[in-house]
């Protein structure tokens, strides 16, 4: 399991350039590196479906950003600049927040089984009754597509809700001059 | 233990991203980080040591699988995650043709 720390690291390192970095591009780039670690922990932790699903999803975000910067600006002007009160209120208002964060998280980790160990009462459910029911091989598709259909359906809701969002906000005829 | 806590850590360092940067792009790049890092947190907290992938490869001998759950879970909300990001980027780009500036301090001055 050393290599899953290694990605670990990899991705936290990359999460902080891709916050801190001035150049947007660069940034973008970065959030790639992440998700594409993230892809790869999915293979490492015996998710072949997530990891696909990942990697074409990761694909197509980092090119809608780099299709929206490149129609804007790729310098990050704000870096640098003073702060003004809002903002060092935001901070102070973060710091807060994540200690309170860190104490829940701290308490409810404790309760939450180990990692390697879970709790499989529903799911070996599932792995019996999944290829006599259902027909199919893979258990994750068994679960997304029969034994909670009605949660992907919700889930193509919402993607078309989007794209009709994009869509009305992209349109070239009907905009006021 | 430590998987978890870099979870977290990831979720922190995109919640700092979203709360204190003053660049829209910023912003959204936060957003994408705390996905990831709740999408990884589902798919840990199902893995079984020593255990296969959940496909049915062989009929007689007993199903050692990671959990299914989680994974069927986290796959609805990756595609999810497009979505929003998707709308949260076109609405970017619009403030942007109308303001000239990512600056979310600009944008409010500029307000009226």
């Amino acid at each position: 399991m050393i290599e899953l720390y290694l990605f670990l690291a990899f991705m936290i390192i990359a999460a902080i350039v891709a916050t801190e970095i001035k150049d947007l591009l660069s940034a973008v780039i970065s959030l790639g590196a992440v998700g594409f670690s993230v892809a790869i922990m999915f293979i490492l932790i015996q998710a072949p479906d997530l990891a696909i699903v990942q990697i074409v999803i990761e694909v197509l975000t980092i090119v809608i950003f780099i299709a929206v910067i490149s129609r804007t600006t790729h310098i990050d002007e704000t870096i640098g600049k003073k702060l003004s009160s809002t903002h060092i209120c935001a901070i102070v208002l973060y710091a807060f927040f994540t200690i309170l964060f860190l104490i829940v998280m701290f308490r409810s980790l404790q309760e939450i089984p180990d990692f390697g160990n879970p709790i499989m009462k529903i799911a070996s459910e599932y792995i019996k009754l999944g290829l006599p029911k259902t027909g199919g091989a893979n258990i994750v598709a068994d679960v997304i597509l029969d034994f909670r259909a009605l949660d992907t359906l919700g889930e193509a809701t919402v993607l078309f809700t989007s794209v009709i969002g994009v869509v009305a906000l992209m349109r070239k005829s009907g905009r006021k001059k | 233990m430590i998987v978890f806590a870099s979870c977290i850590i990831l979720f922190l360092i995109g919640l700092y991203a979203v709360v204190t940067k003053r660049n829209l792009i910023k912003i959204a790049i936060g957003f994408a980080l705390i996905e990831y890092a709740i999408n990884l947190l589902f798919a840990f907290v199902g893995f079984k040591r020593g255990a296969l992938a959940p496909i049915i490869t062989q009929l007689d001998t007993p199903h050692n699988f990671v959990d299914p759950i989680p994974q069927a879970l986290v796959l609805t909300a990756i595609v999810i995650a497009l979505g929003t990001t998707a709308l949260m980027l076109t609405i970017i780009m619009r403030i942007y043709n109308r303001y000239k500036t990512f600056d979310i301090a600009e944008i409010r001055k500029l307000r009226g």
